[in-house]
C-alpha cells in the first residue's frame, strides 16, 4: 500500500518507534476497532485511535450529549448538547484525521445486533457504563473469538483486562452480574474525569498493541489503578475452567440482554432499553 | 498471621481465619460482590464461609466496577 508524504509526516512519531516502524503504521491503517459506548472511556479511546490513524472505527451509542457528560466525554463539545453521540464523535474524528473511516451505529449494543457488529472489527472497545452491557460485550466477544478490552471506572478507580481467545474473561473473574444496589453506578457515587481519561487511554494502548502485534496485552491481568494514592496495581488472573461462558461447560450458549436495574433510571434512561 | 493482600502483606491478629471472615475484618463493603482469589485461584462464592486462610497465603479482592459512562 505504502504511506503517503503527509502520511509520512502526519505518522513520524509512531514511524520512528521501532516496534511500530512503518510497517505497523500500515497495520494501523488497515485496523478495525469497534467502540461501544461512546462516553467517558470511549471519548479518549475514539480520539487517540483516529489520531493515531486506525483506519475503521466503529462507534456504538445509542445515547445523545448531555449537559453532565462534559466534564469527561472529551469528544463532546458545548455545542453538541443534545446531538447523538455517535453524530458528534463522528466528526471531531474526521475533523481529527481524515484517513479513518468510521461507521457509526446509533443504537445501543444489545444481544440481537451485538454479534454482527463485532464481527466486522479486530478489536473490541467496552466503553459501556453499566454491566448488562459490559456482560453482554463480553459473552458476544468470547462467542465470536473477538479479542477486547473491558474498563471500569468509578470514582478515583479503574481497572481493565484485555480478553483475547484463550485467555481469562471478564466472567472468569465476575461470574455473573453483581447483586441489585450492591455496586454505585459514576451517576450515583461519581467519578473523576481524568481517571476516564487514564483508563480508556489504557484501553487505546492496548488495542494499538494487539493491531500492530507489539508487547504483552493485559492478559490474564487484571490492572487496576487508583487515582487518590495514585497507585496501580495488576492482579493475575487464571482462566476458569468453571466459566460460564468460556468454561469447559459453559452454561451460557445464547446471547441476551441481562437485566440488571440500572439505578439511576431517574437520571437518564436505561441505554438498555 | 500475615497475609498478602492485593499485594500488601498485612499483620492479621488472627491465628486462623476463613474468607468471609477476612472480609468482614477488612470492613470490605458489599461482601456479595467481590470476587476473590487465595493463591491466584478463584474462590467460589459458596466457599467463602469453609476456605480458610493460611499465614503468608496471597489474597485478592477484585472490586466490580461497573463505571464507562455512557
Amino acid at each position: 500500500m505504502g504511506l503517503s508524504e503527509s502520511q509520512t509526516e502526519r505518522y513520524s512519531r509512531h514511524i520512528i518507534l521501532k516496534d511500530i516502524g512503518v510497517e505497523g503504521q500500515e497495520k494501523l491503517l488497515n485496523g478495525k476497532v469497534l467502540i461501544i459506548g461512546t462516553g467517558g472511556l470511549g471519548s479518549p479511546a475514539a480520539l487517540y485511535l483516529a489520531a493515531a490513524g486506525v483506519g475503521t472505527i466503529g462507534l456504538v451509542d445509542g445515547d445523545t450529549v448531555d449537559l453532565s457528560n462534559l466534564q469527561r466525554q472529551i469528544i463532546h463539545f458545548t455545542p453538541d448538547l443534545e446531538r447523538p453521540k455517535v453524530e458528534s464523535a463522528a466528526e471531531k474524528i474526521n475533523q481529527i484525521n481524515p484517513d479513518v473511516t468510521v461507521n457509526s451505529h446509533n443504537k445501543f449494543a444489545k444481544a440481537e445486533n451485538i454479534l454482527g457488529l463485532v464481527m466486522e472489527y479486530d478489536f473490541v472497545i467496552d466503553g459501556t457504563d453499566n454491566f448488562p452491557a459490559k456482560f453482554l460485550i463480553n459473552d458476544a466477544c468470547v462467542m465470536a473469538e473477538k479479542p477486547y478490552s473491558h474498563g471500569g471506572i468509578l470514582k478515583f478507580d479503574g481497572q481493565t483486562l484485555t480478553y483475547k481467545p484463550g485467555s481469562a474473561c471478564l466472567r472468569c473473574v465476575f461470574e455473573d452480574l453483581p447483586p441489585k444496589n450492591t455496586v454505585p453506578t459514576c451517576s450515583q457515587a461519581g467519578v473523576l474525569g481524568a481517571v476516564a481519561g487514564m483508563l480508556g487511554t489504557i484501553q487505546t494502548a492496548e488495542a494499538i498493541k494487539y493491531i500492530t502485534g507489539v508487547g504483552n496485552l493485559l492478559e490474564n491481568r487484571m490492572l487496576t489503578f487508583n487515582a487518590l494514592a495514585m497507585e496501580f496495581m495488576t492482579i493475575n488472573i487464571k482462566r476458569n475452567s468453571g466459566c460460564p461462558v468460556c468454561g469447559t461447560t459453559p452454561v451460557i450458549t445464547e446471547l441476551q440482554d441481562y437485566e440488571q436495574p440500572v439505578c439511576d433510571l431517574i437520571q437518564k434512561k436505561n441505554p438498555m432499553e | 498471621m500475615k497475609l498478602l493482600i492485593n499485594g500488601k502483606t498485612e499483620p492479621l491478629k488472627q491465628t486462623c481465619i476463613s474468607v468471609s471472615e477476612l472480609l468482614q475484618v477488612k470492613n470490605v463493603e458489599h461482601p456479595e460482590a467481590v470476587s476473590v482469589q487465595v493463591n491466584k485461584e478463584f474462590v467460589s462464592r459458596t466457599d467463602f464461609d469453609s476456605t480458610l486462610l493460611n499465614d503468608n497465603d496471597e489474597v485478592d479482592f477484585l472490586y466490580f466496577m461497573g463505571g464507562g459512562t455512557y
